[in-house]
């Protein structure tokens, strides 16, 4: 018999087993979250985590913690709300490329240049798979899915710099082929006091696999391993060589000014005191 | 100590925000309501509370369901297409039961419609305007004091109900100016409840009166919140016709049973009228008008006054109604209100219905109430 995943305590264990597919990449960028956030030390009572619509999205129900599992696409405002209302709790996002590239792109690139303190791990998948294998906005060209049954002629998006371009203070971008990466740059941005956001590029062998010929998860995995190329190299590449590429590494790790700290500041300046917090339970303010 | 203002309704809306104990608003610029994000802005620091400009509407209303949930009373403000763009997260507070505050200062519409000019062609919407089944409590005001007393209702009844409300004025009582009256001693503030019980705290329970307390994020309580079908626990289950069935309707039963507590009509002598104009918001103002005149007159006309358009105070207005001889309705739209009182009251009922953007002169129902009261 296998050892119990020391993870579990973080975990609601009433609700496992999960919805995972067998191979599916969640678990491993999950087992990653838990692995960089003990350390960062991060206290995980102070932990609430926000998630939109799909796979990716599912994970914060799992996790006994705090958690807002909002509307598709949203869960960034959501987050908005949350963080600003509490800034001293952690805030967490999962999000996945449909939900925060596609109908939530707007609020990424405006929470990114918010510099508000949120830590964000989108699960980049490359495709729908909550609703059966679509293409979604991060699908490389040439690729395969249900609504692109002749391959989509669409351009991708480049999550990971078009968040460090829209502001963010920490940006980068693994695959769940590089899970040590991952752990540490989960725990840089838990510990970046701004907007940090870890793109992890991740295997879906049900759809995306399925529909472009990489029925399995080692499959899967290998082609992450195989095309992916440090950011350190890939500048001295040409845009032909890099083509089908996957860059990794970080994209922004710089310090500024950040939301939350800026409302106090305000607060601070015009009433003397400090944001109130929890004021919801007080009969008197 | 009472305190005299001359604001205007949108300021007095403010006002009553803040009064009530909102310390987040998040908000995107529309006029007609652009006032009540411009006053807050400058108001909230002041009291410790934030203030955030969000990139639409659809993010504002996201925000201020996580701003609840993190434990601040929450607010936001538009106008019609601010408010289609709210629809789905208005779902999503009905589901979770997150208390917010949504003012529509409705104008001209559809679409982009007037700007400028006043309406109230968004009371269906708020009524019916996300998927799905669910009970919005929505307060319709007729001058800036009731603005602003209807805004702390609205907090108020977010926070025993557990739920959403919605204070659906209009241009006219927005952007109009008139005195107030605040008086501390008069205003009653519900605070949220925190439950108690960390080990057996079930957050989406059934409990007396369909209301359980509800702590923030950061309590303690590890709750998960999610827009899926849940169950007690709050965890996701989706596939059970009765789960579903016994939650949606324990939603709407605990603001259906509580209708009493909820709806609030004001009339006048309808008694012994013959007709009776029924109308809500700034159209009450013409009507009263129009009544007066009509009793000059020596016609027997009344009117009631339906400050809570939703849900709809069909008791109430039954038995106003029951001695009268005809109903007439007046409303800035082509009849949706109408259709309602239509339902509800037994005798002969007309609309008087008016769109283009301006409120009905008291001329125009003093002669609608001529021609239906026989003169």
């Amino acid at each position: 018999m296998s050892k119990p995943n020391r993870f579990i305590p973080y975990l609601r264990e009433d609700r496992l087993p999960h919805i995972f597919c067998l191979g599916c990449g969640n678990g491993s960028i999950m087992n990653a979250f838990l692995a960089g956030m003990e350390k960062a030390e991060m206290d995980f009572e102070n932990i609430a985590m926000v998630s939109g619509i799909g796979c990716s999205s599912r994970i914060p129900g799992y996790v006994k913690c705090d958690s807002l599992h909002s509307t598709h696409g949203r869960a960034l405002s959501f987050a908005t709300g949350l963080k600003v209302s509490n800034p001293d709790l952690d805030v967490v996002v999962f999000t996945g490329d449909g939900d925060c590239a596609s109908i939530g792109g707007n609020h990424l690139i405006h929470a990114a240049r918010r510099n508000i303190n949120l830590t964000v791990i989108c699960i980049n998948n490359n495709i729908y798979g909550m609703t059966g294998g679509q293409i979604s906005p991060t699908s490389p060209k040439g690729s395969f899915g249900t609504t692109a049954p002749y391959g989509t002629e669409d351009n991708p998006f480049n999550l990971a710099e078009l968040v460090a371009t829209a502001g963010a203070t920490y940006s980068a971008r693994w695959t769940t082929s590089h899970i040590e990466n991952v752990v540490t740059s989960i725990k840089t941005a838990l510990k970046n006091p701004g907007f940090s956001f870890v793109e992890v590029v991740s295997q879906c062998p049900t759809y995306y696999g399925r529909k472009n010929k990489l029925r399995t998860p080692t499959a899967m995995a290998v082609t992450l391993k195989v095309n992916s190329v440090l950011k350190s190299k890939a500048q001295n590449m040409s845009p032909k060589a890099l083509e089908g590429k996957i860059v990794v590494g970080e994209f922004a790790n710089k310090s500024k000014a950040e939301f939350t700290d800026n409302i106090e500041k305000l607060v601070q300046a015009k009433s003397g005191g400090k944001k109130v917090i929890n004021s919801a339970f007080e009969a008197e303010l | 100590m009472a305190e005299e203002l001359f604001i205007q309704g949108n300021e007095a809306c403010a006002k009553g925000a803040l009064k009530a104990g909102c310390r987040f608003f998040a908000g995107y610029p529309i006029t007609p309501s652009t006032e009540v994000a411009e006053s807050l802005a400058r108001e909230l620091p002041k009291v410790g509370g934030a203030f955030v400009q969000m990139e639409d509407e659809i993010a504002s209303a996201g925000a201020i369901i996580g701003g609840s949930w993190g434990g601040s009373k929450s607010m936001t403000a538009t106008s019609g297409p601010g408010f289609s763009l709210m629809q789905e997260n208005i779902g999503y507070a009905f589901i979770s039961e997150t208390p917010i505050v949504i003012v529509n200062v409705q104008r001209g519409s559809p679409s982009t419609g007037q700007p400028t000019m006043t309406s109230q062609s968004d009371m269906m919407q708020a009524r019916w305007g996300s998927h799905g089944d669910y009970e919005p409590i929505v307060l319709s005001p007729s001058s800036v004091q009731e603005l602003f007393d209807f805004t702390i209702r609205a907090f108020n009844l977010a926070e025993e109900f557990r739920t959403p409300v919605f204070i659906m004025t209009d241009e006219v009582i927005g952007h109009m100016r008139e005195k107030i009256i605040i008086d501390d001693d008069k205003i009653e503030i519900v605070p949220r409840k925190r439950p108690e019980d960390k080990e057996n705290y079930l957050p989406f329970k059934n409990v007396e009166n369909g209301t359980n307390p509800m702590p923030s994020f950061g309590d303690g309580f590890n709750v998960h919140v999610t827009g899926l079908t849940h169950d007690e626990r709050g965890y996701p289950d989706t596939n059970n016709p009765k789960t579903h069935t016994d939650f949606i309707e324990r939603l709407c039963n605990k603001i259906i049973n509580n209708k009493g507590k909820i709806c609030s009509v004001k009339s006048k002598y309808c008694d012994d009228a013959d007709i009776i104009v029924i109308s809500y918001g700034s159209p009450v103002r013409s009507v009263g008008t129009a009544v007066e005149q009509a009793r000059e007159e020596g016609l027997k006309a009344g009117y009631i006054k339906i400050d809570t358009p939703w849900p709809f105070p069909d008791k109430e207005v039954k038995e106003l109604t029951k001695n009268t001889k005809s109903v007439l309705v007046a409303e800035m739209n082509l009849g949706q209100m109408f259709y309602e009182i239509d339902r509800v009251v037994d005798v002969e009922c007309s609309l008087i219905g008016k769109i283009g953007g301006e409120l009905h002169k008291p001329s125009e129902i003093l002669s609608k109430i001529e021609e239906l009261g026989g003169k």
